[in-house]
């Protein structure tokens, strides 16, 4: 069964423009003009009961205005949309009692009183039967090691110890799907850490669906199954991590330390007859590059073969350097137009390496 | 459910207490304003037995007693409102199984019991003492001016949400603001009663709902109007109470359409 399926939504925000200068202003005091600034633009997903799916993309493009509209908070400009089989913003206060929300950058904790009373006063607006309510926090607190923090005022606590108590709070009515809006936003690694074994520990047990907007993307590689892209509005990737990175990543890198020193002439010629290049770093080091084109195990026999060499290492391509490529690029349709992105790589592995 | 409602107005209430020393300077603010306005209306009546058809000692009762009811409806429903929705925090409050407008009504109600019984009923107390207040002896004058009290509580705070809910329609509603807070002192009677306005002001204030809020309980507690007046008082208040249910969902809907969460 589907968690979430969107086709072809929409979002539309209508912005004023503010003309320049005197003259300007006064003109904006008779006559408004607006423009019309597409936040999303007919995007379509499915995402089934069970899956953890990373929802990435760049500063504004779009990520948390569908968060906000799979969650009831927006209403949707056109396009259809069931989540956990409701339309979100049509029966809100019913659809929202399925699902769990943490904003990073938003508390919902209530400033000015102590955790848990926030979290009794959560059970009472969600109607959570005392018993449930009680082994359901039970199990949180001991599983996000909250035990003496319940009865300090939310405003005393550090960032960590307020988001702890967030997924808490978004968890305490037992969604079924929970969306996270940059969950790990500003904490640090040990908090980091925890939140994402917490999350997946969840997801194994309880099948939580959870739908997840973040700009690191070591929270995507430890959890998510699958990556939907989004630029400008439009989804650019949606599929693996894993498909991502080998359709993505132009190939190896394999760092050479020589007993003897190589000058960069020298190693052009050892490989002399495939398509890789070097980088020489200093008289006893160099990298070489593969691309996925070519027989790796080739290009390391040759080198082995022709030089003394003392270490090697390998540097597979990393999802940043992945994800920033698409972003510079602002496309991942690598089906449609291999070609094209072939080009580009070859051209973009020249800039780097002239 | 209900008991989430319920459990909203306690919170206000506890929070309220928290903070109660800055309402002991209230008390004396009021006190120094009914004072003021006793010794303006003193002059102004001079050796005139009655103005208007107020008598001076009635004008002091109804001084005293219109801003000390003012004390207990008083809220900053527009402002919280206002403030959540240019600051983005009401978008958690829609990921929440409640409704945002009765959640805040529920606040207010909770500010407004602390008003009464820490505000109100102590000002009320020390003015009392300090000028010639003629308060009613017929226990029924008092019930239904308590009645009366509520529906003025649920009016200004009506006003107060419509207000604040303009901040999803303009980009700052400061402005909008203040001008209530003005014309809900001035038109609901605390400054002047509307017995004093120019005739065709206060013929267009009987299709206002602000005389709902001070000006016709304030008269009844007074005694100025009768009694038996009361049921017209009453059913004015309840007209205007499900009269501006209509701009506050009008404006809801609208707003849920249009809703812009500032910060992305």
């Amino acid at each position: 069964m589907l968690a979430i399926d969107v086709k072809d939504l929409r979002k539309q925000f209508k912005v004023q423009k503010n003309r320049a200068g005197l003259s300007g202003a006064f003109k904006d005091l008779f006559k408004r003009e607006y423009t019309h600034v597409t936040a999303v633009n007919d995007i379509t997903f499915q995402i089934p009961q069970g899956e953890i799916c990373g929802y990435i993309g760049e500063n504004g493009a779009g990520k948390s205005t569908t968060i906000k509209m799979l969650t009831g908070i927006l209403v949707p400009t056109s396009g259809e949309l069931n989540v956990n089989g409701y339309v979100p913003h049509r029966d809100r206060e019913k659809f929202v009692k399925g699902i769990g929300v943490v904003f990073g950058q938003r508390s919902q904790l209530w400033w000015d009183i102590g955790v848990i009373e926030s979290f009794q006063l959560l059970r009472k607006v969600y109607d959570v039967p005392l018993n449930d309510f009680n082994r359901r926090l039970d199990q949180l607190v001991e599983r996000l090691h909250l035990g003496e923090l319940l009865n300090r005022p939310v405003r005393k606590l550090s960032l960590g110890q307020r988001m702890r108590c967030e997924l808490v709070a978004s968890l305490l009515h037992n969604p079924a799907i929970v969306f996270l809006d940059e969950p790990t936003i500003g904490l640090d690694i040990v908090v980091k850490t925890e939140i994402r074994d917490f999350l997946l520990e969840m997801n194994r047990q309880e099948g939580t669906t959870i739908l997840l907007t973040t700009h690191d993307l070591q929270d995507i590689e430890a959890l998510c199954s699958r990556v939907i892209m989004l630029d400008d509005g439009s989804i650019i990737y949606d599929g693996g991590l894993e498909e991502l990175k080998t359709t993505w990543s132009k190939g190896r890198e394999i760092q050479f330390q020589f007993g003897e020193a190589m000058s960069i002439s020298r190693l052009q010629q050892l490989t002399s007859t495939m398509n890789v290049a070097w980088t020489r770093e200093n008289e006893f080091t160099a990298t070489l590059f593969v691309p996925h084109e070519v027989n790796f195990s080739e290009a390391m026999g040759l080198v082995v073969g022709g030089a003394q060499i003392r270490d090697i290492k390998i540097f597979e391509t990393n999802t940043d350097d992945i994800v920033r490529g698409i972003y510079q690029t602002g496309s991942a349709e690598v089906k449609d137009s291999e070609d094209n992105t072939q080009a580009e790589h070859v051209q973009e592995k020249e800039t780097v390496l002239s | 459910m209900m008991s989430a409602y319920l459990d909203f107005i306690r919170m206000r209430f506890l929070m309220m207490l928290a903070y109660r020393v800055n309402y002991y300077s209230g008390i004396i603010i009021y006190a120094i304003n009914i004072g003021a306005y006793y010794f303006l209306w003193k002059a102004i009546y001079g050796s005139q037995e009655t103005l208007a058809g107020f008598s001076i000692d009635q004008m002091t009762t109804y001084l005293a007693i219109s801003w000390m009811a003012r004390a207990f409806y008083f809220n900053n429903l527009d402002r919280d409102i206002a403030n959540e929705i240019r600051d983005g925090s009401v978008a958690i409050q829609m990921i929440r199984p409640y409704n945002y407008l009765i959640v805040k009504l529920m606040q207010g109600f909770g500010e407004g019991l602390f008003r009464f019984l820490l505000f109100m009923i102590p000002g009320l107390a020390i003015v009392c003492f300090i000028f010639p207040v003629d308060l009613p002896t017929d226990p029924v004058v008092w019930l239904t001016y308590l009645a009366m009290l509520v529906f003025s509580f649920l009016i200004n705070s009506q006003l107060n949400i419509m207000t604040g809910l303009f901040a999803f329609f303009v980009e700052n509603n400061e402005g909008l603001m203040r001008m209530k807070r003005v014309m809900v002192d001035l038109f609901s009677g605390v400054i002047i009663p509307i017995a004093f306005f120019p005739g065709w002001l206060s013929s267009v204030m009987n299709w206002l709902p602000f005389q709902a809020i001070t000006y016709l309980p304030s008269s009844i507690f007074t005694g100025r109007t009768p009694l038996a007046e009361a049921g017209s008082v009453f059913i004015i208040q309840l007209t205007w109470l499900v009269v501006l249910l209509i701009p506050i969902v009008v404006m809801w809907r609208a707003a849920r359409q249009r809703l812009f969460v500032q910060g992305g």
